[in-house]
């Protein structure tokens, strides 16, 4: 890292800034400071208050009191065009990008000196020039839905230098990028800092602080508990722990890796997008055995989830076959692979894990209410269900006033503890968890993965979708890395390299290793 | 000072009951900004409607015969509401019915009179279903939008049954309608007008709400309508349960026709494109869904038909009061649906905080 | 009668079907591409031809009647966009709500704004003037295509609107926020537009130009009020919107299309086809072509993958705070 100069006015200081949510103080008397050519790492577990911090910054919401000033003014942002005219751009975790329209309109939306129509051959020429100068090659013409995520997000600087911003926020840019995608975009912001310009980059990798920034700052539950410059880190166990204000835990209790029958066995699967074009899945096999975790790594939407899919019967596949437990479960319905004792914790708990205006109680039902231990002759039990309900949260210490409450007056941590508990005690032998603790705190974390490993000691084939290594290299025994709708190799985790698997994620062939 | 909307901690009860009860209020002060409008006195013209729908026994009786069908049409468009499947053709599914029942009567001659009535209302029944079932078929196989299918089945129908009542089936004197069903096969009444009619529509009603809420067929339209996908993923066939839910919603559609055919008009004709399904729309929405609320809300629905018709009389007003005012309460509920889960907050002008 | 002159009628008679058709369904692909469903368009298009009709009754000046359907059409719409975007409704029973509402006030209201001599109704009274046919020289002569050039004012405004909202949707600023704000009303938030806004803004403006339609029906082409004069055109606009694929100058090919249909009906009618097929079926065969037509475009969608895809944000309400 370049050496920083501190005596200028800052550009952007942020003083006591303070933002409730209903029942959640999000920002508790917050101060911030970024220099100009500082990179500041804003570092917090999920639901510190980094993502709200920085949307007050950019003006999608407005806090509840304190003040903002960019280079030395005091500022009013009401709106995210008010930030854009100071010269403050974000990108977010999930894209801002408008998938059927082309890279150049994306670029321009919204710009209010924008001519009635948009001379669309100068914008164009100046997007090409921009993307030479930052080395972010982009096709101005090119659809936003045809390019791959590393691409849209150089289309997402783009448009923030376009606009001609010099401080950039970047919400987690690393966790859709593979390793080697993660040090160009480490380039590309150098490139930038000798410009004078300046960033804020929120994540909650420690390594990445490291490596990236100049200054942290560490958010724990809303407020800042520590700054200071990174260099001054000795052990980023340190950092681990102010943080999370208790040391993390970094083993789980597990039982010795005791392998039984093939539970699960995935062999030649093909499936094909609709109205044709690269396959989706392609050639993919493997099996687990009962007492095993085999993990999936890879960036996110390399198939993964498809594959998921086509095991719980929820995508057709258009070639090769599926044994759950024995039998060939290959196209069958939902329902048949539910009854061939496979259980799954869905990717997006709001849209497939849970139906949000049912009540907690309904929710955990949702499984066994076809099964003779709540229901018969096709009538539900209510009693039966109340109790049924009432044990699973008093097991599973899901914190809900009352089973009656609708799920989706619930915390992350707790819907996702509802989905557990509903899954596991369902379980048949087959658990599919697909990135079973994305946005949790550590606290509900540790449950997951604690109660993922519960089930391999009890001699559960447990398949592991994760985009974290750091998770599936503490909970799996195995790891399959999948790239582009293929497993690139099976490795052990026990003696898997991070680099290495880093490698694989990004589409290296295990020769070239 | 700015408004914003906050999220509840959980549903407010309260407002559940108090908004529907609102918006009726609501419908009726607009309804009389209509009324002064149009040069009439809101006043006098709500007493002549409550007169008119309730005013006496006879009165009474009309109100409840007209709100049967209603209800019925209100549990028909309800149950798809739950899929979250937008029937708008209960109407064509009601002409259905009615176009059933009247095969029967007119051209099954060959059946003893005694089964005339079952077999005709079972046929009746069974096209409703039918008429349910194309768009649900046709929705849940190839997602074909539901609200124009079942609209343009409205259409298609209620043409075949002038085509019917006008020609193919018209009663040899006369020039229009069908020939009456033999006295034998109708619908007996019970109260004055009112017919057996209203034993079938309250026993549907409690099947109907042991069905949904008891059952775990019940249970699962419960989840594919507020979350389709977790839905599925928990195994539950979204593509069998639109079809099955639009079939029993046709058929109960139909049913009504059948009922209103045998106990009222005894033959196809003119009006029978009477805009029953509309009004389910309206009675399903402000009931929650819920059928026992059903059965409050197609009274009151049906005394707006009845009075309005009264004021055409009594104040030569067009009875289209009736529909105004029906327009007008599904807007109020749709306003006031949000308070069931946000509260309004009232924020003053941002607190200065000093650095 | 030839061949020919069949053909130039039938367009004639297309074209002034087509014209109510194609302004109501221009608004409702605007408003749809924002992102709202306005179902309402059967209701706000018989306001219109309701408030159009009864102001050229008493005034006798058309392009008054003109502003006060779009006026009307305008309201109602705000009220779609009120329940929606500010209240948060499901947009598909406002819409309803609009619909009935509308079709019942227009109704009532068409009995009590007509003359005392007529008993206050307005069915069965003519308007000083209408919207007349206005023939080019020369242009209008030609065979067949010559109807082009002999249409009313209403529809040679069309030959420019259509073309001006293509080039509006796809090549102004104004139009990028259109399509963005329907395709991912989260990412135009985050780049400081107002979805809220433009969402009222263009659900406004299609509900104007419903209303606009409505009036073609009550100036134009039966220039008379009669209840439930739409007869489910506000319908058939919601499925020509599918029809069109969200873009404005395929309008043109649904609406012909459509138009033809209704106006070969009434012809085939009028040329004494009815002895052959009954009139009713030649009276709902629009409606279930309609049908055929848009399961079987649903269906070639399907295989083709979002080929004609709706914007992805349509039918759903946006807030910001929702996370």
């Amino acid at each position: 890292m370049s050496e920083l100069t501190t005596d200028e006015t800052p550009v952007v200081r942020m003083v006591n800034i303070t933002k409730h949510f209903p029942g959640v103080l999000a920002n508790d008397q917050v101060n911030l400071t970024l220099h100009r050519g500082e990179i500041l790492a804003l570092l917090g577990e999920n639901g510190a208050g980094k993502s709200t911090l920085m949307n007050m910054l950019v003006g999608l919401y407005q806090a509840d009191s304190g003040e903002i000033y960019v280079k030395g003014k005091l500022a009013e942002i009401n709106s995210p065009q008010d930030s854009m005219a100071l010269g403050i751009g974000m990108i977010h975790q999930e894209f801002m990008l408008v998938g059927n329209m082309s890279v150049a309109e994306n670029i321009v939306l919204g710009m209010k000196d924008l001519p009635f129509v948009p001379p669309m051959a100068e914008i164009h020429e100046k997007i090409t020039e921009l993307s030479k100068r930052y080395g972010l090659q982009v096709y101005p013409d090119k659809i936003i839905q045809d390019l791959s995520v590393g691409e849209q997000q150089r289309v997402e600087i783009l448009k923030l230098l376009y606009r001609g911003a010099d401080i950039l926020i970047l919400d987690e840019p690393t966790a859709v990028l593979t390793p080697g995608e993660a040090r160009d975009l480490n380039e590309i912001l150098k490139k930038m800092l000798t410009e004078g310009k300046s960033a804020i980059f929120i994540t909650h990798k420690m390594d990445e602080v490291m490596e990236f920034s100049h200054t942290v700052q560490v958010l724990r539950r809303g407020k800042s508990v520590s700054v200071c410059p990174t260099k001054s880190i000795k052990r980023v166990q340190d950092l681990a722990n102010m943080m999370v204000g208790r040391d993390i835990l970094f083993s789980l209790e597990r039982g010795p890796y005791n392998p039984g029958d093939i539970k699960v066995e995935v062999k030649d699967l093909l499936v094909l997008p609709v109205g044709g074009g690269k396959p989706i899945l392609d050639n993919i096999s493997f099996s687990i055995r009962g007492g095993e975790i085999l993990g999936i790594a890879g960036v996110a939407g390399n198939g993964q989830q498809q594959l998921t899919e086509a095991i719980t019967g929820l995508l057709k596949v258009n070639g090769g076959t599926i044994f759950l437990n024995g039998k060939d479960m290959t196209n069958k319905t939902p329902l048949q692979v539910i009854k061939a004792g496979v259980s799954h914790i869905p990717a997006d708990r709001g849209s497939m894990g849970v139906v949000g205006d049912m009540s907690v109680g309904d929710n955990l039902s949702m499984k066994k209410y076809r099964t003779a231990e709540l229901s018969s002759h096709n009538i539900i039990k209510r009693g039966l269900v109340r109790k049924f309900a009432d044990h699973l949260i008093e097991l599973f210490t899901i914190k809900t006033p009352n089973q009656d409450t609708s799920v989706k007056f619930l915390s992350g941590g707790n819907i996702q503890k509802t989905i557990l508990a509903r899954e596991i005690d369902a379980c048949g032998g087959i658990l599919i968890a697909v990135y079973p603790s994305r946005g949790l705190d550590v606290g509900a974390t540790e449950a997951v993965r604690q109660n993922l490993i519960k089930q391999r000691d009890k001699g559960c084939a447990v398949l592991l979708v994760s985009e974290e290594l750091e998770e599936l290299l503490m909970v799996a025994d195995k790891i399959a890395v999948m790239f582009e709708g293929r497993i690139m190799d099976i490795v052990d985790a026990k003696d898997a390299k991070t680099e290495e698997l880093g490698m694989l994620m990004a589409g290296v062939e295990r020769r070239d290793i | 000072m700015k408004f914003r909307l906050e999220k509840r901690d959980s549903r407010s009860t309260r407002m559940a009951v108090l908004v529907p009860v609102a918006s009726l209020l609501v419908s009726f002060i607009l309804g009389a900004i209509v009324l002064l409008i149009s040069d009439a006195n809101p006043f006098q013209a709500y007493a002549a409607m409550i007169k008119g729908a309730f005013g006496s026994q006879t009165k009474l009786q009309y109100t409840l015969v007209k709100s049967i069908p209603l209800l019925l049409c209100g549990l028909a468009v309800g149950i798809a509401f739950r899929l979250k499947f937008w029937n708008i053709g209960a109407e064509g599914q009601y002409v259905g019915g009615v176009i059933g029942i009247t095969w029967v009567m007119q051209f099954w001659t060959f059946l003893p009179s005694a089964l005339l009535l079952p077999v005709g209302m079972l046929v009746g029944i069974l096209f409703g279903a039918i008429w349910g079932g194309i768009p649900g078929v046709l929705k849940a196989q190839w997602s074909v939008d539901e609200t124009l299918t079942t609209l343009m089945m409205n259409y298609i129908i209620i043409g075949f049954a002038e085509y019917l009542y006008f020609d193919a089936w018209k009663a040899p004197r006369g020039n229009m309608g069908t020939v009456l069903y033999p006295k034998e096969a109708w619908l007996p009444r019970i109260w004055g007008r009112v017919h057996g009619g209203i034993f079938i529509a309250l026993i549907l009603v409690g099947i109907l709400w042991f069905v949904l809420y008891k059952t775990r067929w019940g249970f699962e339209l419960n989840m594919i309508g507020k979350n389709k996908r977790a839905a599925e993923c928990q195994g539950v066939s979204i593509k069998k349960n639109i079809i099955l839910a639009m079939l029993l919603s046709g058929a109960i559609a139909g049913l009504a026709g059948v009922i209103d055919a045998a106990a009222v008009t005894h033959q196809l004709t003119k009006g029978v494109d009477a805009g029953y399904g509309f009004t389910g729309i309206i009675i399903a929405w402000m009931s929650g869904l819920n059928p026992f609320i059903s059965i409050i809300v197609s009274v009151i629905m049906a005394a707006l038909e009845t009075g309005s018709d009264a004021l055409q009389m009594t104040m030569k007003l067009p009875n289209a009061m009736g529909a105004v005012l029906q327009g007008l309460i599904l807007i109020p509920l749709l306003a006031g649906n949000i308070f069931i889960e946000y509260r309004l907050l009232v924020i003053k002008n941002r607190k200065e905080v000093t650095a | 009668m030839n061949m020919l002159d069949f053909i130039t009628k039938l367009l004639a008679a297309t074209l002034a079907m087509g014209t109510s058709l194609a302004y109501a369904t221009l608004g409702e692909v605007y408003t749809q591409k924002t992102g709202i469903l306005n179902l309402g368009m059967e209701g706000i298009m018989l306001m219109g031809a309701l408030a159009g009709f009864t102001t050229a009754f008493n005034t006798g000046n058309l392009y008054l009647a003109l502003m006060m359907a779009m006026l009307v059409g305008g309201f109602f719409s705000l009220i779609h966009a009120f329940l929606c975007i500010t209240m948060r409704a499901n947009q598909v029973p406002a819409g309803l709500a609009i619909t009935m509402f509308g079709t019942g006030l227009a109704n009532f209201l068409g009995e009590r704004l007509g003359p005392a001599s007529n008993g206050y109704n307005l069915t069965g009274m003519n308007i000083p003037s209408k919207f007349s046919n206005i023939a080019i020289p020369f242009l209008s002569d030609i065979p067949i295509l010559g109807a082009l050039f002999d249409v009313s004012l209403l529809t040679y405004a069309l030959y420019l609107l259509i073309p001006f909202a293509w080039f509006f949707m796809y090549k102004t600023k104004h139009g990028m926020v259109v399509r963005a704000v329907g395709e991912n009303p989260r990412t135009a938030a985050s780049m400081g537009i107002s979805v809220s806004k433009i969402r009222y803004i263009y659900t406004v403006i299609g509900g104007m130009l419903a209303g606009l339609g409505g009036a073609c029906l009550s100036l134009s082409f039966t220039p008379s009020w009669n209840e439930g004069m739409t007869g489910g055109k506000g319908w058939i606009v919601i499925a020509l919107v599918i029809f069109s694929t969200w873009n404005p100058a395929r309008v043109v090919i649904g609406t012909l299309v459509f138009g033809g249909i209704t106006s070969l009906q009434f012809s085939l009618q009028a040329a004494g086809l009815k002895m052959v097929i009954p009139s009713q079926f030649l009276g709902f065969s629009p409606y279930l072509i309609t049908l055929v037509a848009l399961a079987t475009m649903t269906i070639i969608n399907q295989k083709k993958k979002g080929s004609f895809a709706s914007p992805s944000a349509l039918g759903t309400s946006f807030a910001i705070d929702d996370k």
